[in-house]
């Protein structure tokens, strides 16, 4: 877990809260006793069966493609990815995939699904606390709305089974993201990843001067956005060397950010800004896990890689402000051709859908300038590398034995306009089928209106 | 605009100045898509001259002496045509100085006309024809009015003659949007809008703008006239509309002009529709439709056209509870004219056109969903929205006579992977360079050489 605060509130409570609290296998009671986990999962998996999908063309999310392959899942996890060859024990369900494809569930690693849901009315504008330019100590999960419809579509027309939902970007700082599960749940809690660390969302450019620079308030400039941050480290250093720091939102966030448990995802467009940001991450001692949006990587692709940094792209936006002008359709390509990591996101409920396709339209914009990209490292693009980027690779985002069985089963090659989704598990558990209408979540909100349950 | 292009090198921007002749094409050995809603041909031939199809499938033979381009591997299709969008209205959407989309403190709504503001050498018209896009309409947002204005047909052609048809047709925001517009609730909305035809007729009577003929036009869908210019009648003093407003609804009041209503809600698109018992000459085209669907036996018993996205699938607003990807499919099912167009998230363009339609054939395997047929959702991004478009039959397709809007793929035209190697329009090859191909050269390789990237061009 990215922070364990201590709070100060007596054991009984905490073991109560514990109790409930059935989140990863890592959290003992003896650790809940001290290390009391606020707004902690309760994230359980649902029941599924023991299954083999067979005949299927495979890709693990790590590189690795397998015709006829034979993935193996019980309990939650991974149990064999292999050949035709692997020994299916008896008692495993066999899903026939002759003709289809098996990925890693989709993920996400930039979404604001329940923090602006739809229907997008203003009650529902949830994700910028845009009241001042840092506010580290606000988190996403605290807006987030897990009726929002858009989780569903994300499942069945996108195979998205993991994501990580940001604060916007009108905040240089605007707090902690939450990572969580797509399987439906009355509170957020329930969908939260277990043992997903933290990020802090951060912000370059526009956003955040135009935002404080309208109100005539600092920033105004981009010099301003970097003077205001610098400022925010230095106080935040300030904190952690204080000898017995008290309580304090912003600080817990920005110090679990210098001290590595938070990981850091900064929206950035610009390459000379991306640069910059690197050097204020070496100014204070912390990474940038991914630069978001990074329409302009492809002019630091190289830096990029020497700095470990991913970027998180869309296919091919460009043009709706002045900073995505120089967007251009081959920079994922371009990146992951310097040998620096790609990530393709969303930052939409529509474009959420569809990460699939994005990635495979970057991947053709790459040939077509004669950078050729296997269809499995492509994958990886929207499974494993966006698990790396938030701190959950170790759980999930390939299938390899050990790992959640998170599993899309796609009816014809997930890089072609023409296939989707036929049958979804996450934790094993089968969440969604095209066969099935009763495997198709509806939300609240939609109950009783028109069109309720229907295909989307 | 002139330093720009003083500073602009380019080939794109040089070939602006100085438009081309039509050429004779042949291809050969290609699949070839017709656009009237018919299934793939492989092995096909087209032959384009003087700027116009000649003929096109299988067994057409190549003229003597004109040389055939080998489409072996490759897609020939018509040019797409892309509805509902704001090319060369807007450089960059939040540089609120090169944004013409919307004039939200304009004095004037129904008599705003795009066609003197288009700017045929923003990138979006480069992007878009790299993108196969070869025609398209070009519509104002509403700022001021339920009225939006005018919009215009153009083409995408590497000169500054890209509009074809001024005051093709006027756009009007009903629904949520006219609602917020018109002071707050659908019945001001619905109080303006017959207001506005009223005195628009009343206007055109007194003017002898109307059982004159003086606006009609030789092209369906688009009024040469410029009714704001005809006309001097005296008004009275009980009016809403300023009188260049009024002028300007006059050919749609007459159904000269094609009045494009944005409605989403099942029941709103029936209040719509019921317009026509009070104004019968209305010749409507009905935009968004998220919840057609719903009514979708009514839209097309009143034979009205509509233009929708093809992906919207989230009840973005209490107007479009009932979204699915399948009201396109259901649409088409019900025998309702259906064109794909207009976009959904910021980032999309018309060059993804082809991306919706696709997705439309993704969607016949779904069970339960209703999707297109590959010919289908071909035809609702060429041949379909030039028709509504009232561009006809020549448009959009590649039957013989038809515009030389030609474009040739390295693929599948539908497939996220393919896109156009060559693009032709009115039988002129066209430049697909653009400020985002230059970027992409200059940044190849990112070693370092003798100059900085800056002197790489």
């Amino acid at each position: 877990m990215g922070t364990k605060v201590r709070a100060a509130i007596t054991s009984a409570l905490a073991l109560s809260l514990a109790a409930c609290a059935t989140t990863s296998a890592g959290s003992s009671s003896a650790e809940a006793e001290t290390d009391f986990v606020p707004y902690a999962s309760t994230y359980e998996s649902y029941p599924g069966v023991p299954t083999a999908l067979v005949g299927a063309t495979v890709y693990d999310g790590a590189g690795g493609r397998i015709e006829n392959g034979v993935v193996l899942f019980s309990d939650g996890a991974i149990v064999g990815v292999g050949d035709a060859s692997l020994a299916i024990p008896a008692d495993y369900m066999r899903v026939d995939g002759t003709g289809m494809f098996v990925t890693p569930g989709v993920i996400d690693i930039h979404s604001h699904l329940g923090d602006y849901p739809t229907p997008s009315v203003a009650a529902h504008s949830d994700g910028n606390e845009a009241t001042d330019p840092t506010t580290p100590e606000v988190w996403a999960e605290h807006s987030v709305w897990p009726q929002d419809p858009g989780f569903s579509r994300a499942l069945v027309n996108g195979g998205v089974t993991a994501l990580q939902i940001l604060p916007g970007s009108a905040n240089l700082m605007g707090g902690r993201s939450v990572t969580l599960k797509n399987v439906p749940s009355r509170t957020v809690q329930g969908m939260k990843f277990p043992g997903a660390p933290y990020s802090l969302k951060m912000a370059c450019g526009e956003n955040p001067k135009r935002v404080y620079g309208n109100r005539n308030r600092m920033p105004s400039t981009r010099m301003g956005n970097f003077a205001v941050n610098r400022q925010t480290w230095i106080d935040a250093l300030d904190y952690m060397d204080e000898e017995e720091p008290g309580r304090d939102l912003a600080n817990e966030t920005l110090s679990g950010v210098l001290s590595g448990e938070i990981l850091v995802q900064n929206h950035c467009y610009r390459a000379d800004e991306m640069a910059l940001v690197l050097d204020m991450a070496d100014e204070f001692g912390y990474r940038v896990s991914a630069f978001h949006h990074a329409v302009e990587s492809y002019k630091i692709a190289d830096m990029l890689r020497e700095h470990e940094v991913c970027s998180a792209v869309w296919a091919d936006w460009y043009g709706f402000k002045m900073e995505a002008y120089d967007a251009i359709p081959e920079n994922a390509a371009l990146i992951h051709n310097s040998g620096a990591c790609v990530v393709i996101h969303s930052d939409d409920e529509n474009g959420i859908q569809r990460l699939n396709q994005e990635a495979a339209k970057a991947q053709a914009d790459g040939h077509r300038i004669g950078i050729d990209i296997p269809d499995e490292q492509v994958i990886s693009w929207f499974t494993l590398n966006a698990a790396r980027a938030m701190g959950i690779d170790e759980m999930t985002g390939s299938l390899e034995a050990g790992k959640m069985a998170d599993v899309v089963l796609w009816n014809g090659d997930p890089l072609s306009i023409y296939s989707r989704p036929q049958m979804v598990w996450i934790d094993g558990a089968l969440m969604y089928d095209a066969n099935d209408p009763a495997r198709r979540p509806v939300s609240d909100f939609e109950l009783g209106q028109p069109g309720e349950g229907d295909t989307k | 605009m002139s330093a720009r292009f003083s500073l602009a090198a380019g080939i794109a921007l040089a070939a602006l100045a100085l438009p081309a002749s039509a050429q004779d094409i042949a291809i050969t050995n290609a699949t070839v898509v017709l656009g009237d809603g018919s299934a793939p041909v492989e092995g096909g031939t087209v032959v384009v001259r003087s700027g116009r199809v000649v003929a096109a499938g299988a067994g057409v033979a190549v003229p003597a002496g004109m040389q055939a381009v080998d489409g072996r591997g490759m897609w020939v299709t018509p040019g797409l045509f892309a509805s509902i969008t704001n090319l060369g209205l807007v450089d960059v959407d939040a540089v609120s100085e090169s944004n013409d989309i919307a004039a939200s403190a304009s004095p004037f709504g129904a008599a705003l006309d795009v066609a003197p503001a288009i700017n045929p050498a923003a990138q979006d018209f480069a992007y878009s024809r790299a993108g196969g896009i070869t025609r398209a309409s070009v519509t104002p947002i509403a700022g001021s009015s339920i009225f939006a204005g005018q919009g215009a047909m153009v083409d995408l052609g590497v000169d500054y003659d890209a509009v074809r048809h001024p005051r093709a047709f006027q756009f009007v925001e009903m629904g949520e949007r006219g609602a917020d517009l018109a002071g707050g609730s659908r019945t001001s909305a619905h109080a303006l809008l017959r207001n506005a035809l009223r005195e628009a007729q009343s206007y055109g009577e007194d003017a002898e703008l109307i059982g004159t003929s003086r606006t009609r036009s030789g092209v369906s869908g688009s009024a040469v006239v410029d009714s704001r210019m005809v006309g001097t009648a005296e008004r009275d003093g009980d009016v809403l509309l300023t009188r260049f407003d009024a002028a300007a609804l006059v050919p749609v009041v007459t159904g000269e002009q094609k009045l494009y209503v944005e409605v989403h809600r099942a029941a709103d698109i029936l209040s719509v529709l019921a317009l026509r018992e009070e104004f019968p000459a209305l010749d409507m085209v009905l935009v968004g439709v998220t919840e057609g669907w719903l009514v979708a036996d009514a839209i097309a018993a009143a034979g009205v056209p509509v233009i929708t996205v093809a992906l919207s699938d989230l009840p973005a607003s209490f107007e479009r509870l009932a979204a699915t990807q399948s009201n396109v499919g259901r649409m088409v099912d019900a025998g309702v004219t259906v064109a794909i167009g207009g976009y959904e998230s910021s980032g999309d363009h018309p060059r993804n056109l082809p991306q919706q339609a696709g997705n439309l054939v993704a969607l016949n395997r779904i069970p339960g969903a209703a999707g297109l047929s590959w010919g289908e959702a071909f035809a609702a991004i060429s041949s379909v929205p030039a028709r509504v478009a009232g561009l006809g039959e020549n448009a959009g397709t590649l039957t013989a006579g038809a515009l030389g809007d030609v474009v040739l793929w390295d693929g599948d035209p539908l497939e996220v992977s393919s896109a156009p190697v060559r693009v032709f329009i009115d039988g002129v090859e066209q430049p697909l360079d653009n400020h985002q191909t230059r970027l992409r050269d200059r940044y190849r390789t990112l070693e370092r050489g003798d100059l900085p990237p800056a002197y790489r061009r």
